[in-house]
């Protein structure tokens, strides 16, 4: 397996690589994955509800807007680092953001009919110690979470 | 067979309908509990609507639409809305977005957080 370099430079000592179709019923496999291989550095119950929370925005994400109604690949990608530095990459090939400052914004829905609140990357904001997200359109969008767990 | 990760149990108290929901609310289960409760709520009107969120273990932003869309349509026949007992999961996801100042909320079971 060649290991993907982190966008910052702690040392990666555990990796998960896991791709799931973008069927609302992964949202819950998903975080769920996520939260098991996290347990290994001991985190908080704080700390795993904030992880499950962003993953699961960040995959309903790829879900109800990158490939609203078609169905395609999402690919996340968990490293954790030295330190106790959690990476969780989450990657899809839909539609991609136009503008993604503005869909950062809190409140900002291109789906309000379907009662999406517009809180999704707030709530990624507020669980993660940082947020990136990068896009094309036509080629998809990554967002990647970083948390640092507590000693 | 996929399995649902969430639960509604309905309970009349007076002119009060209760609304307990369990287990997991994110997108793929609010669609589900979405419709189910709106057919319940239109076909019965309720004077006022309980929306018990105490044994709900997990709740993303997906859970405040839903809880902003039943406190709309409840208001828009002319009944009374309010959440009861929100758990550490439910209410961290409000106050993250000022729930609080638009929705009644009513604690029985626990302190508030």
């Amino acid at each position: 397996m060649t290991r993907s370099t982190v966008d910052f430079s702690a040392r990666v000592e555990n990796e998960l690589d896991m791709t799931l179709p973008s069927l609302s019923v992964n949202e819950g496999m998903a975080r769920a994955a996520v939260a098991a291989f996290c347990s290994q550095l001991n985190p908080t119950a704080v700390e795993i509800a904030d992880l499950k929370c962003a993953v699961s925005e960040a995959v309903t994400n790829c879900i109800v807007h990158a490939y609203r109604d078609t169905v395609g690949d999402i690919r996340i990608n968990v490293k954790l680092c030295e330190g106790r530095i959690v990476q969780v990459e989450i990657r899809d090939r839909g539609c991609g953001i136009d503008d993604v400052k503005k869909a950062r914004e809190p409140l900002f829905t291109t789906d309000a009919a379907g009662e999406r609140s517009g809180m999704g990357f707030t709530v990624m904001e507020s669980f993660c110690d940082s947020v990136r997200v990068t896009s094309r359109i036509g080629r998809g969008t990554t967002v990647i979470l970083t948390k640092r767990l507590h000693k | 067979m996929i399995k649902t990760n969430h639960q509604i149990v309905y309970e009349s108290a007076g002119d009060a309908l209760v609304i307990r929901l369990w287990g997991e609310i994110d997108h793929h289960s609010a669609v589900d509990v979405r419709t189910r409760i709106d057919d319940k709520l239109l076909a019965e009107r309720p004077h006022r609507v309980l929306l018990d969120l105490s044994a709900i273990d997990f709740m993303d932003s997906s859970g405040l639409g839903l809880i902003m869309g039943r406190f709309s349509l409840v208001r828009r026949y002319g009944g009374k809305f309010a959440v009861l007992d929100p758990s550490p999961a439910a209410s961290r996801m409000m106050s993250l977005a000022g729930m609080e100042r638009m929705i009644a909320i009513q604690y029985t079971k626990q302190e508030r957080n």
